[in-house]
């Protein structure tokens, strides 16, 4: 309390300190806009394609393909995204393959999101009753067709919630990459107060930005909803 | 039309249907009834092999299944298509309207031209008395009018044979009406050929050519509706009509 008021005391300080703030503003955003937001859609689309594949997988009738996703979904959710991170892009260049940054960071959070959303598309998939698999077959639709037209399109209302946690989630995790040297929004921030020492400033006004990212998907996230529900008794 | 022979299907070590043979002319219309567990709901589900049975043969319009032989995906879908399907819970597509319910099938699995399949689905659903509600959607109807899309979506296939699986059991008692008159409709007017599963003594009195009864996997009993209703030659038949008829 007493450091707080020695600021709000202090004219000279508080106009250095919105100096500061105002002038990392913009590396910031643009770190933000040219990587974070990019880095987390390419990933997120990428990573739910992984996790539907991934879904129909855990619920085919061949073994085979059964062990590869459980395997799968073990290994990633049962190591920390930041070593997965690090085996990808310090660990394989030991093997001759060297990847960017950027790129390594899709590959890792394309698998967590694949891993961690699978389930969630599983347990979708399974909340549609049978009876809508069954009028789809008696109507003549092959378990593509039945799939694609019937099952998926509802089951995409009931994961809506969930994916949009795994969403928000992914955002923020993106935050990671800066240590293996996406210059992302919080390298940004990171860079800038290893030059003026401002870390608390720099490292809240980073939290902040994650946080109005965040605020708006959650409107987004409502807004599907609603499309969504369009055909469910209010 | 419709020869079964021998059909037998089992879940497991549970033997449902313990060979049952029966046939089927052009335009007959069938009632199943029987007690809860005798097999009837099972018999109609082989027959448009959502279970695919265990033994014997199927035939419909000509094309015949065996079931002793392992059955191709591909046939069953192409089997499959000879009968429209009607069930219990309507099983209706709750994200789309009445119209596209319809219109689904012949678009996607028949490759009909959209303008067209929406001409027939719109002839149907006003068929079954539904021509101002075609672009609702499901829970905006009520369970008869949710059934009626249901026949509506069944017949958009052009099946050869009708399979109502207890189409009016779980409506309110005021609604089963509607669903009953389309039936009848459909049986009287068009001459369809249909198996229908259901406790609707009435119905069974008024349209079925021939009652069977089913108990413990088998046919126990089969005749005219007079014959069953009136003179059962079985105990077990006449203690089932005294049990649904009070």
């Amino acid at each position: 309390m007493f450091l707080l008021s020695n600021i709000f005391n202090d004219p000279e300080r508080m106009n250095q300190l919105v100096s500061i703030a105002q002038t990392s503003l913009y590396p910031m955003i643009e770190g933000a806009i040219k990587t974070t937001i990019p880095l987390t859609l390419i990933t997120f689309v990428l990573g739910l394609i992984l996790a539907v594949l991934t879904a129909l997988a855990r619920l085919s009738s061949i073994k085979f393909f059964q062990i590869i996703a459980r395997v799968y979904v073990s290994i990633i959710r049962g190591t920390p995204l930041l070593v997965q991170l690090f085996i990808i892009f310090y660990g394989l260049p030991n093997l001759g393959v060297t990847i960017s940054p950027f790129i390594s960071a899709i590959i890792g959070f394309s698998l967590s999101v694949g891993a961690y959303a699978s389930e969630i598309i599983r347990a979708s998939i399974l909340s549609i009753p049978k009876g809508q698999w069954e009028a789809g077959y008696s109507i003549g639709m092959t378990y593509t067709q039945a799939l694609k037209r019937i099952i998926l399109p509802q089951a995409a209302r009931v994961s809506i919630p969930p994916l949009s946690n795994t969403f928000i989630s992914l955002l923020k995790d993106t935050s990671l990459a800066s240590l293996i040297l996406v210059t992302e929004l919080f390298r940004k921030a990171q860079e800038i107060a290893a030059k003026n020492y401002e870390f608390l400033l720099l490292y809240i006004e980073a939290a902040a930005l994650y946080w109005i990212f965040c605020t708006i998907l959650s409107f987004v996230q409502g807004y599907i909803e609603d499309r969504l529900n369009r055909y469910v008794a209010k | 039309m419709i020869n079964i022979k021998n059909l037998h299907k089992s879940f497991g070590d549970l033997e449902v249907l313990r060979g049952i043979d029966l046939e089927v002319e052009q335009g007959k219309v069938i009632v199943l009834i029987g007690p809860s567990g005798s097999g009837k709901t099972t018999f109609l589900r082989c027959l448009n092999l959502l279970e695919v049975p265990t033994d014997g043969t199927i035939e419909i319009d000509r094309t015949v299944m065996d079931f002793k032989k392992p059955v191709k995906k591909k046939s069953i879908t192409s089997f499959r298509s000879l009968t429209g399907m009607v069930f219990q819970t309507y099983n209706l597509f709750p994200h789309k309207t009445a119209l596209e319910n319809v219109m689904e099938g012949p678009i996607i699995v028949k490759n009909i031209a959209k303008h067209q399949a929406k001409e027939t689905a719109t002839a149907l659903l006003s068929k079954v008395g539904l021509g101002e509600k075609i672009d609702f959607y499901p829970f905006q109807l009520s369970g008869g009018q949710q059934q009626r899309v249901g026949i509506a979506r069944a017949l958009a296939m052009e099946p050869k044979v009708m399979l109502f699986d207890e189409p009016t059991s779980a409506l309110d008692p005021e609604l089963v009406g509607d669903v009953l008159q389309v039936m009848k409709n459909l049986a009287k007017e068009e001459g369809m050929t249909m198996i229908v599963v259901t406790h609707e003594m009435r119905f069974a009195r008024e349209v079925a050519d021939e009652v069977i009864f089913m108990d413990e996997g088998k046919i126990m009993e089969r005749g005219t509706p007079g014959q069953i209703f009136t003179n059962p030659k079985e105990a077990r038949t006449r203690k089932f009509l005294n049990l649904i008829q009070g």
